[in-house]
C-alpha cells in the first residue's frame, strides 16, 4: 500500500516538525550557552539506503548519535547524530568548559544521552502536543558507528524499504559543532499520520482555504 | 480602519494560520501573502501594505534580514517576527531590528495584542 502526503499535509508535517525542533533548539542553547543554528527542515520520502547516502554525503567520519523510538497512533525513530569527532566538544560545550579531559570522556555517555533526551524529548513532546496525542518515548540510546548504523536499527521495519525522513542540520558555531536532527518514519503509520494531519490541519487552518498556491 | 497586511512564511499552513486568527479578529483587514523575502520585496515594490508578519525561519534570507530590508524601504511598518525557535539571540535581533517577537504556534491572543499595538501605532502616524 503506498500512502502519499499532500502538498498540505507534507507542509503541515515540515511546519510541526520545524516548531517541534525550533523549540528544543532553544532548550540545547540554554545548555550551551551559546546560540543554536537551524537549517530550513528537509522532508523526503526515500528508501533507507537513500536515507543513509543522505546522512553520509557530508561525512567521511564515523557517527555518533542518541536514539529514542516513539510510539502510538504513529511510530518512528528521532536521532540527533553528528560527527563523532564533535562529541566531546558538544559534552565540554554542555558541562561548561572546565573539566579535565578524562572526566569529560568520563561524562560522555551520560551527557550525551541527557542532551539527546531533551531535544528529542523536547521535540516529540511538542508534536504530541500539536497532534493532540500521545506518544511513548524509549529511554536513549547512544549509536556510534557508519551512517547504515542509524538505519537498520530493530526492530526492523515490517513494511518494505521505503521510510519517511525528516531532517535539520544544526550548528554552533562558536564551538565549531554541526549535526542532524532527523526523524524517520515506516510507511504504515503514514496512512494514521495522514488521518492525524488532517485534524491538525483543520484545528490550525480550520475554514481557511490556501489563498495561492505560492510555496 | 481597515489595514492591508502581509504574510511571510514558506510554510502555506503557517500562513493559514495566520489568515485563520486574523479573520477571527479583523474579518475586514486584506492579507497579502508571499512565501519568500524576495516575493515580499516584490510585493513591497508593487503593492501597499500597512504592517506585517514575517516568518523567522525561511529558505533563502531570514525573516529578520527580510525585516530590515522592509523597514528601510517603510521605516514606520509595524513589524512582527513570528518563530518557535525563542533563543535569547533570535528575540533580541528581533527588538533590535524594531519587530515584535511572536511565538509558533500562534495564538489569537498574542496576533490580537500585535495587532491592536500596530493599529494604535498606525494611528497616531496618520495626517
Amino acid at each position: 500500500m503506498t500512502t502519499v502526503l499532500t502538498e498540505l499535509e507534507l507542509d503541515a508535517l515540515t511546519e510541526m516538525v520545524n516548531i517541534g525542533v525550533n523549540r528544543a533548539a532553544a532548550s540545547l542553547r540554554e545548555m550551551v550557552g551559546e546560540q543554536v543554528l537551524l537549517s530550513v527542515p528537509k522532508v523526503t520520502l526515500v528508501s533507507r539506503d537513500q536515507a543513509i547516502a543522505t546522512l553520509g554525503e557530508n561525512e567521511i567520519t564515523n557517527l555518533v548519535g542518541v536514539h529514542q523510538v516513539f510510539e502510538g497512533e504513529i511510530t518512528g525513530r528521532a536521532l540527533l547524530i553528528f560527527p563523532d569527532t564533535k562529541s566531546l566538544e558538544l559534552v565540554r560545550a554542555v558541562t561548561g568548559g572546565e573539566l579535565p579531559l578524562e572526566e569529560i570522556i568520563e561524562l560522555e555517555h551520560e551527557a550525551l544521552a541527557e542532551i539527546g533526551n531533551i531535544i528529542l524529548n523536547g521535540c516529540l513532546a511538542t508534536i504530541a502536543n500539536m497532534l493532540q496525542r500521545n506518544l511513548k518515548m524509549s529511554l536513549p540510546e547512544i549509536l556510534r558507528g557508519e551512517p547504515s548504523v542509524f538505519f537498520n536499527l530493530k526492530p526492523p521495519p515490517d513494511a518494505g524499504d521505503v521510510v519517511m525522513f525528516l531532517y535539520i542540520n544544526f550548528a554552533i558555531r562558536q564551538r565549531d559543532i554541526r549535526g542532524y536532527i532527523a526523524m524517520l518514519m515506516d510507511i504504515p503509520s503514514l496512512a494514521a499520520l495522514q488521518v492525524l494531519l488532517g485534524e491538525f490541519i483543520e484545528r490550525t487552518a480550520g475554514g481557511m482555504a490556501p489563498s495561492n498556491d505560492r510555496s | 480602519m481597515k489595514y492591508r497586511i502581509l504574510v511571510v512564511d514558506d510554510s502555506k499552513l503557517a500562513r493559514m494560520a495566520v489568515a485563520k486568527a486574523l479573520s477571527a479578529l479583523h474579518p475586514d483587514w486584506v492579507r497579502l501573502e508571499a512565501a519568500n523575502a524576495d516575493e515580499a520585496l516584490a510585493l513591497a515594490r508593487t503593492d501597499s501594505f500597512d504592517l506585517a508578519i514575517l516568518d523567522f525561519n525561511m529558505p533563502g534570507r531570514d525573516g529578520l534580514q527580510l525585516a530590515a530590508e522592509l523597514l528601510a524601504l517603510k521605516p514606520t511598518l509595524p513589524l512582527a517576527v513570528i518563530s518557535a525557535n525563542h533563543q535569547v539571540e533570535v528575540v533580541t535581533r528581533a527588538r533590535e531590528v524594531g519587530a515584535t517577537f511572536l511565538q509558533k504556534p500562534l495564538t489569537e491572543k498574542a496576533m490580537g495584542d500585535f495587532l491592536a499595538d500596530a493599529a494604535k501605532r498606525l494611528a497616531t502616524a496618520a495626517p
